[in-house]
C-alpha cells in the first residue's frame, strides 16, 4: 500500500488578505481565545453575526445555551452530591416515595421546558425562513461545483445579468434570495455570519434569504462533504452600501478591461493562445470556456481558488504554475508556460478589474 | 424440585453437563462452536480489535488537523480514513460489541443454557467477521471507500466515486446487517421464550429489556440500510439502475431519507444496550434495586419507537417544507423526555444507594456527565435554526461523540470492569481501572469539548485541512493532545485486561454481591451456564435468597436441553433440545461471503452467493435423529 504523500498545500509567502490588518494568533493567547467567544476567530463565525437571520439564530442559541447549561449543572451537581449521600434503607417507604415524586416532578418539568423550546425554536425557524422580499429583493443564483462557486445575478433584462465566481456582493439593507443549484454533487451554501446553511442539490432548486444591515466581509464555506477539495471551497460575501453595490454591478457588466500596455497585451496573447481558454472566459475576448470560473473581472476579486489564497500576483503565480500543489485534486489543469510568459500573464489577469 | 444446596452436591451432574456442552478439540472444533459464551466473547474481542483500528484512524486524523495546512495526510487519504473510521466504529465496533455483550450475558441473566438458535448465532459471528475482513482487505489494498460513512449520492455514485471503494463499503454493510439481524432474532426468541420459570416480563433484568428493545429496532431499521446501500447505491453503481443518481433522473434525497430512516435508529441501537448496562451497574454498585423500574422499561420502549420518527433532523439543511420540519423538531425533543426520565431514575438510585467506589461506577459517573452534555447539545440540534448553523460542522462532531462515546463507550467500559470476573474468573485491577477512567474522561473532554467551539466558529466537518487565517489552530491542537490522552487510556485498559486475566485474584461467583442470576453461577461461567436451571420469584433473585431456593429438574443433562417458558409469565411450557456443535454455520457463511465479495465486482456474485449459501443451508438443516443430538 502506498502511504506516500501527494503534494499538498505548499507554504505560500503572502497569506495576508486584502484589507486585513491582524497578525496570526500566537500560541500564548490560545487558552484565552478558546474560551472567549470573541472575534479572535475569523470572519466565518456564527457567533459574530452580521446578518439579521444569523443574529436571530445567535440570540436563540444564547438562550438555549444558558437554559440547558443551568440544567446540566443541576444534574451534575445532584450526581456529585449523591456520592456523599449515606444511602437509605430500601425499607424506607417514605424516602422511596419522595424520590419517586422527585422523578415525576423532574419529568414533568422536562416536558414543559422542551415544549417551550419547541415553540420558541419553531417561531424563530419561521422567521429565518420567511420570504424576505419587499419588492426590492435581489435574486442571486449560486451553483456549486467541485470545488468552486458559480454566482449569477438574475435580472429580467438579460443584458444586466452579472456572472462571477467565489464572491458574492450584496447591498446592505436589501433582502437577497439565494437560489441554490449544483452542477455535480451536493454542496451546502453556508455563510455563518449571515444565515444558516442550505444544501445545493443536483436536480433541485433550494432557496434561502439573507439580509444584513452591517457592511463587511463574511466568509463562507461549503458545509456538505463534496469530495477531495471540500476543505478548500470557500467564498467571500461582501456587504456594501447600495451605491457601492450599484457601482460594483456597473463594473461587472462591462467586458474585460483591454490591455493598457505592452506587457498586458503580451499577457492577453499568452492567455488566449494557451489552454486557459478551454475552461475560462473573459468577456470582450475570444476566451469563452464554460467549465471554470469566469475571469472577466478577476483582478477585482478577493481570493484565488475559492477562498484558498488571497488574490495577489505572487499567489497567482504559484497557483498557475502548479495548481495541484496548492489544491491537490483541483480541476484546474497545469498549463505549461514559458517562464517569460508568466509575468505578462499575471499583469494581464490582475489588470482585469 | 428440591433445595439448591442438596443438588449442588452432585458432581456427576456437572460432569455430565460438561460433556454435553464440550467443544470438539482442534481447529475444526474451534470453528464449529455454537455456545453463547464462546461466541459472545469472540464478538467482543473482534469488535475491540476494530475499535483499536478505528482509534488509530482517529489519531491519524487528529495529527493531520493539529495545525493549519498540515501535510501529514493528503486529501485523498484523509477522506478515506474518516470514511473507514466512521464505518468501522458504527458497523464493526459499536453494534457488534453490544451484540456480543447480549449474546454472552442474556442467557446467563435469564437463567438458561444457550441462545435459542445457537447455529444462527455462530453464522452471525462468521458473517460479521467476513464483513470486517472485506473492509480491511480493501483498506490494505488501497481501495478504501472515501465518500463518508453515509455515502451520499451522487458523490458516492458511479460518476464521482470511480473505483471499487464505495462498492466495498455498500456490500460491507450487508454483512454487518445480516449479522445484526441474526443476533436480533435469536435474542428476541431467547428473551421471550427461554427465561427461567417465574421470571415474568416484569422481573426481566434491565439489560435484557434493553437488548430486547434493541433487537426489535434492528429488525425494523436494518432492512432500510440494505435498501439504501445495496439496492439503491450498489445497483446504481454496478448495473446502472437509476434510483438515486440525479444524472439519470434518480433522486439523491430519496437515498438520504432511506439511509437516515436506518441511520438514526442505529444510534439508539448502539446506545440502548448501554443504558441497560448502566442500570445493571448502578443497581449493583449502589446496593439497591433501581428506582422506577417500570419508568425505565417504558422509557426504553418509548425510545425505541420515537427513534424511528426523527430521521429528518439529519436533513434540515436540504430545505424541506416547514410543517414537516416542525414535526421533526418536536419528535427530536421528545427523545430527551424519555432519556431524561432514565437519568432521573438513575440519579434517584444513586442518591439513595450505598455507593461502592469501584472502577465500574467511575465509568457510570463519567457516562452521566458526558451523556447529559451530549443530550443537551442534541436538544440544541433539534431546533432547526440552531441546526442550520451547527449542522455538518465540528459542533455536530462533538455532539455525536459525546452521545456515542459518553453514552456507549463509558457504560461499555463500566460493564467490562463489572462483568470481567464472570468473563474470566478473575478480578480486574481496580486501581488500573480507575486510571483508565481518568485518562479516558480527561482525554475525551479535552478532545471533543473544543470541537463545539470550533463548529460554532465556522469549521465544517470532514475537511482535511483549514486555512491558517481562520484561527482554528489552537483548539484543534488541544483536541489532538486530548486524542493522545484517550489513546493512553486505551493502552492502560488493554494492559489491565491482559494483566488481570492472568494475575488477577480469583473471583467468587458473586464478587460484587449483585442481585441478578448471572452471579449465581461459577466465575467464569461454564459452557452450560448453570448446573441446575434456577426458578425465579423476584426481580433480584440473589438479593431475595429465601424466595429463590427452587430449581428446575427433569431436564436431561446428557444432551443440550433447555426449558421453554411462556412469553409473559414464564411458566414452563416444554423442553427444547438445542443443536450441538456444527461446522455448517461456518461453511454457509463462507459460501455467502464468497458470493457477496464477488458481487462487488459483478452482479452474478449474487447467484454464486445463493448457490454456495444454499449448499451450506442444506448441510445445516440435514435431518438427524431427534433424540440423537449430541455434541
Amino acid at each position: 500500500m502506498t502511504w506516500g504523500r501527494m503534494p499538498s498545500c505548499a507554504p505560500v509567502a503572502n497569506r495576508r488578505w486584502p484589507g486585513e490588518s491582524g497578525t496570526r494568533p500566537k500560541l500564548a493567547t490560545c487558552a484565552t481565545m478558546l474560551f472567549s467567544l470573541a472575534s479572535a476567530f475569523g470572519q466565518q463565525s456564527s457567533l459574530a453575526p452580521g446578518g439579521t437571520h444569523a443574529s436571530q439564530i445567535k440570540s436563540l442559541g444564547v438562550f438555549f445555551f444558558w437554559l440547558l447549561g443551568i440544567i446540566f449543572l443541576i444534574v451534575i451537581a445532584i450526581a456529585v452530591a449523591s456520592i456523599f449521600q449515606r444511602g437509605q434503607s430500601t425499607q424506607d417507604e417514605a424516602a422511596q416515595r419522595r424520590l419517586k415524586t422527585a422523578i415525576a416532578g423532574a419529568s414533568v418539568l422536562t416536558i414543559l421546558i422542551l415544549f417551550g423550546l419547541v415553540v420558541v425554536s419553531v417561531g424563530v425557524g419561521k422567521e429565518i425562513s420567511a420570504p424576505g422580499g419587499r419588492g426590492n429583493e435581489l435574486v442571486v443564483e449560486v451553483t456549486g461545483n467541485q470545488w468552486w462557486w458559480f454566482v449569477r445575478y438574475l435580472n429580467d433584462d438579460p443584458t444586466r445579468i452579472v456572472v462571477t465566481a467565489n464572491e458574492l456582493h450584496i447591498p446592505v439593507g436589501r433582502p437577497v434570495l439565494i437560489r441554490g443549484l449544483s452542477n455535480d454533487v451536493i454542496h451546502s451554501f453556508w455563510v455563518p455570519g449571515l444565515q444558516g446553511k442550505r444544501d445545493l442539490i443536483p436536480s433541485r432548486v433550494t432557496t434561502q434569504w439573507i439580509e444584513t444591515n452591517e457592511p463587511g466581509r463574511y466568509r463562507g464555506q461549503c458545509a456538505e462533504f463534496c469530495g477531495l477539495q471540500h476543505a478548500h471551497m470557500a467564498l467571500w460575501t461582501v456587504a456594501e452600501p447600495e451605491s457601492q453595490f450599484q457601482q460594483w454591478i456597473g463594473t461587472q457588466l462591462r467586458p474585460g478591461a483591454a490591455p493598457s500596455d505592452d506587457l498586458q497585451q503580451r499577457g492577453q496573447e499568452v492567455f488566449l493562445s494557451h489552454a486557459c481558454v478551454l475552461c475560462h472566459s473573459i468577456q470582450g475576448t475570444t476566451a469563452n470556456g464554460q467549465v471554470g470560473p469566469d475571469l472577466t473581472h478577476f483582478g477585482s476579486r478577493l481570493s484565488i481558488a475559492a477562498g484558498t489564497l488571497p488574490n495577489n500576483k505572487g499567489n497567482l503565480a504559484g497557483w498557475i504554475a502548479d495548481p495541484q500543489n496548492i489544491k491537490p485534486g483541483t480541476r484546474m489543469a497545469t498549463v505549461p508556460l514559458d517562464p517569460t510568459d508568466m509575468q505578462p500573464l499575471l499583469e494581464y489577469l490582475e489588470s482585469l478589474q | 424440585m428440591t433445595a439448591l444446596e442438596e443438588l449442588r452436591a452432585e458432581p456427576q451432574q456437572a460432569e455430565e453437563l460438561a460433556r454435553a456442552w464440550k467443544n470438539r478439540p482442534g481447529p475444526l472444533g474451534w470453528i464449529s462452536v455454537t455456545t453463547h459464551q464462546e461466541l459472545g466473547m469472540r464478538y467482543i474481542v473482534t469488535a475491540f480489535i476494530f475499535l483499536l483500528l478505528g482509534g488509530i484512524e482517529a489519531l491519524m486524523m487528529r495529527i493531520q488537523l493539529a495545525s493549519a495546512e498540515n501535510t501529514f495526510l493528503n486529501p485523498a487519504r484523509y477522506n478515506q480514513i474518516f470514511t473507514v473510521h466512521g464505518t468501522t466504529m458504527m458497523f464493526l465496533f459499536a453494534v457488534p460489541v453490544m451484540e456480543g455483550m447480549g449474546v454472552y450475558l442474556v442467557p446467563l441473566m435469564i437463567g438458561t443454557r444457550n441462545v435459542a438458535f445457537p447455529r444462527l448465532n455462530a453464522f452471525g459471528y462468521w458473517i460479521y467477521l467476513a464483513g470486517g475482513l472485506l473492509l480491511y482487505a480493501a483498506a490494505f489494498t488501497n481501495t478504501m471507500p472515501d465518500a463518508g460513512w453515509f455515502a451520499y449520492s451522487p458523490l458516492s455514485g458511479p460518476q464521482f466515486s470511480p473505483g471499487k471503494g464505495v462498492d466495498v463499503w455498500a456490500q460491507m454493510i450487508t454483512f454487518t446487517e445480516i449479522s445484526a439481524l441474526c443476533v436480533a432474532v435469536e435474542l428476541i426468541v431467547t428473551i421471550l421464550r427461554l427465561r427461567a420459570p417465574g421470571m415474568t416480563l416484569n422481573r426481566l433484568p434491565m439489560f435484557c429489556w434493553a437488548m430486547l428493545v434493541q433487537s426489535f429496532m434492528i429488525i425494523f431499521a436494518m432492512p432500510a440500510v440494505m435498501i439504501a446501500s445495496t439496492i439503491f447505491l450498489l445497483n446504481d453503481r454496478t448495473i446502472g439502475t437509476h434510483f438515486v443518481n440525479p444524472a439519470e433522473g434518480g433522486d439523491p434525497l430519496l437515498y438520504q431519507h432511506v439511509f437516515w430512516f436506518f441511520g438514526h435508529p442505529e444510534v439508539y441501537i448502539i446506545f440502548i444496550p448501554a443504558l441497560g448496562m448502566a442500570s445493571s451497574i448502578i443497581e449493583a454498585f449502589s446496593r439497591r434495586p433501581v428506582i422506577g423500574y417500570p419508568a425505565l422499561v417504558l422509557s426504553l420502549v418509548a425510545n425505541g419507537f420515537i427513534a424511528f420518527g426523527l430521521w429528518v433532523h439529519h436533513m434540515f439543511a436540504t430545505g424541506l417544507p416547514q410543517i414537516g420540519e416542525a414535526y421533526f423538531t418536536a419528535a427530536s425533543m421528545m427523545i430527551a423526555v424519555t432519556s431524561g426520565v432514565q437519568i432521573f431514575c438513575w440519579l434517584a438510585t444513586l442518591w439513595s444507594g450505598r455507593l461502592q467506589p469501584t472502577a465500574g461506577l467511575h465509568f457510570i459517573f463519567g457516562f452521566l456527565f458526558i451523556f447529559v452534555m451530549g443530550g443537551l447539545t442534541g436538544v440544541m440540534l433539534a431546533s432547526i435554526p440552531l441546526d442550520l448553523q451547527a449542522h455538518d460542522t465540528f459542533f455536530v462532531v462533538a455532539h455525536f461523540h459525546y452521545v456515542l462515546i459518553g453514552g456507549t463507550l463509558f457504560p461499555l467500559f463500566g460493564a467490562f470492569h463489572y462483568w470481567f470476573p464472570k468473563f474470566t474468573g478473575r478480578m480486574i485491577d481496580q486501581k488500573l481501572g480507575k486510571i483508565t477512567f481518568w485518562l479516558l474522561f480527561i482525554g475525551f473532554n479535552c478532545t471533543f469539548f473544543p470541537m463545539h467551539i470550533l463548529g460554532l466558529h465556522g469549521m465544517p466537518r470532514r475537511v482535511y485541512t483549514y486555512v491558517p487565517e481562520m484561527g482554528w489552530g489552537p483548539a484543534n491542537l488541544l483536541a489532538t493532545i486530548g486524542a493522545f490522552i484517550i489513546a493512553a487510556g486505551g493502552i492502560c485498559f488493554i494492559a489491565n485486561v491482559l494483566k488481570s486475566r492472568r494475575f488477577g485474584t480469583k473471583a467468587d461467583p458473586n464478587p460484587w454481591d449483585a442481585g441478578t442470576l448471572e452471579w449465581s453461577t461459577s466465575s467464569p461461567a461454564q459452557a452450560y451456564g448453570f448446573i441446575h436451571l434456577p426458578v425465579v420469584a423476584s426481580r433480584y433473585p440473589l438479593w431475595d435468597q429465601e424466595k429463590s431456593k427452587d430449581i428446575v429438574t427433569g431436564l436431561r443433562n446428557d444432551r443440550r436441553e433447555v426449558l421453554v417458558t411462556t412469553v409473559l409469565d414464564a411458566e414452563p411450557d416444554h423442553r427444547l433440545v438445542l443443536p450441538g456443535n456444527s461446522i455448517w454455520p461456518f461453511l454457509t457463511a463462507v459460501g455467502f461471503s464468497i458470493g457477496l465479495y464477488y458481487s462487488v465486482f459483478a452482479f452474478s456474485g449474487y447467484w454464486i452467493a445463493t448457490a454456495l449459501g444454499m449448499i451450506g443451508i442444506i448441510g445445516w438443516f440435514w435431518p438427524r435423529q431427534p433424540l440423537d443430538i449430541r455434541p
